[in-house]
């Protein structure tokens, strides 16, 4: 069969239509995330105190999904993966944001995804939440001549963990499903402890 | 212990207008969930050859409502300007701001099938509603400055890096936990 995905790269539709692909694809990614109960900023947050590790097993299962999907569409020739956009790496304000990132999660409850889920099922604070990224985002544009320096230091390109490693492909996708699954394993004995206390 | 699907509904905990628990019909099983979550995310690759977002859009639209209040600065702004563009396309007219849209549907959509939909502010029993919402909005100022440090957020970096392998996403995801359970504790007021 002839490699023909991304569609989108290969022209068979163009910009305006990729509007509609682009709503129709939040749709499902918005209606799994208010399923899944992220919606709710106590589900959320329930995993940093380990009572409910539900972001855990719904985030890497859905990583899992995806790339076990890609691995097997690129091996079947179907997909060509270097079309497949990839953000370049930049060590440092990758950690750095990602440490910020995850005090803001804690500290608000919600990430940006979650906060559009949880305002579309009526919760005000995730309302709030929404405008508060709004002002980070407008005091990081502003910032933004300060921040510069460290926006672009330490870059290593488009790089994936098989380049960084210097191991085959296959290799690492077998590491992460194994390593996903002694998390969901790890994540039941957390949770059964958790219920315990609890009573 | 796992919830399921077909676990029978609960009763609703209606003792006052800030509703403290879940509540609708049980959330669907995580395994389930990120399935599905899993298959959206893979046919974002194989249609448009990129995977999902939202901090993206957050910026699309701070672009466009500095540029509505001054034109000047919001060209002038090294961030924003990409978002602007050279003007031949209105700053909105973008694709994660569209799927932002459509991840709004699909909640609510989702929601109102579960009976899930109603104002609330979701908080812990200890805290006021002032408290809670003025902690949100200084969350979600955390939260944007450090996803557009970090190039993207939970689903940008760690959702969408993470299925591809993306070194840089790893790591971004690897220090979003960190910091989420290094400042937990003295967060705890605000949630159990």
């Amino acid at each position: 069969m002839e490699m023909t995905a991304p569609f989108y790269k290969y022209g068979l539709f163009g910009d305006e239509a990729s509007l509609l692909v682009a709503f129709l694809i939040g749709i499902g990614f918005g209606f799994f995330l208010e399923r899944a109960g992220f919606g709710s900023a106590r589900k959320l947050v329930a995993q940093f105190y380990l009572t409910d590790l539900a972001v855990f097993k719904v985030m890497f299962t859905a990583i899992v999904t995806a790339m076990l999907g890609v691995t097997y569409l690129a091996w079947m020739g179907l997909l060509d993966l270097s079309l497949v956009y990839l953000v370049p790496t930049h060590w440092a304000p990758q950690i750095l944001g990602g440490l910020v990132l995850g005090v803001g999660f804690v500290v608000g409850g919600y990430c940006p995804g979650t906060s559009v889920a949880s305002l579309a099922t009526g919760r005000l604070d995730g309302l709030v939440y929404a405008l508060g990224i709004g002002a980070g985002t407008v005091g990081f544009a502003f910032l933004f001549p300060l921040l510069r320096g460290l926006y672009y230091a330490t870059p290593a390109g488009p790089l994936t963990l098989p380049q960084l490693l210097h191991l085959p492909y296959g290799v690492v996708v077998f590491a992460v499903v194994l390593m996903a699954l002694a998390g969901f394993y790890g994540a039941s004995l957390i949770e059964a402890r958790a219920s315990r206390k609890e009573g | 212990m796992a919830s399921t699907m077909h676990e029978a509904v609960r009763p609703l905990p209606r003792s006052d207008a800030v509703v403290q628990a879940v509540v609708g019909r049980p959330y669907l099983n995580p395994y389930l969930a990120g399935i599905g979550l899993g298959l959206i995310l893979l046919a974002a690759f194989v249609v448009m050859g990129r995977g999902l977002g939202a901090s993206g859009a957050f910026s699309a639209t701070v672009a466009w409502a500095v540029d509505a209040a001054s034109p000047e600065r919001a060209a002038g702004n090294e961030f924003l300007a990409p978002y602007i563009g050279d003007g031949s396309t209105h700053p909105l007219k973008a694709w994660l701001v569209f799927e932002v849209i459509g991840v709004f549907a699909g909640a609510l959509l989702s929601g109102l099938l579960a009976g899930r939909v109603r104002w609330t502010v979701e908080k812990g029993p200890r805290v006021s509603v002032a408290g809670r919402l003025g902690a949100a909005f200084a969350g979600g100022m955390l939260m944007g400055f450090g996803a557009h440090l970090a190039r993207g957020c939970t689903s940008g970096q760690a959702l969408t890096g993470g299925a591809l392998l993306n070194a840089g996403a790893w790591a971004f995801m690897l220090s979003v936990f960190a910091g989420a359970y290094a400042v937990a504790h003295w967060m705890r007021w605000q949630w159990r």
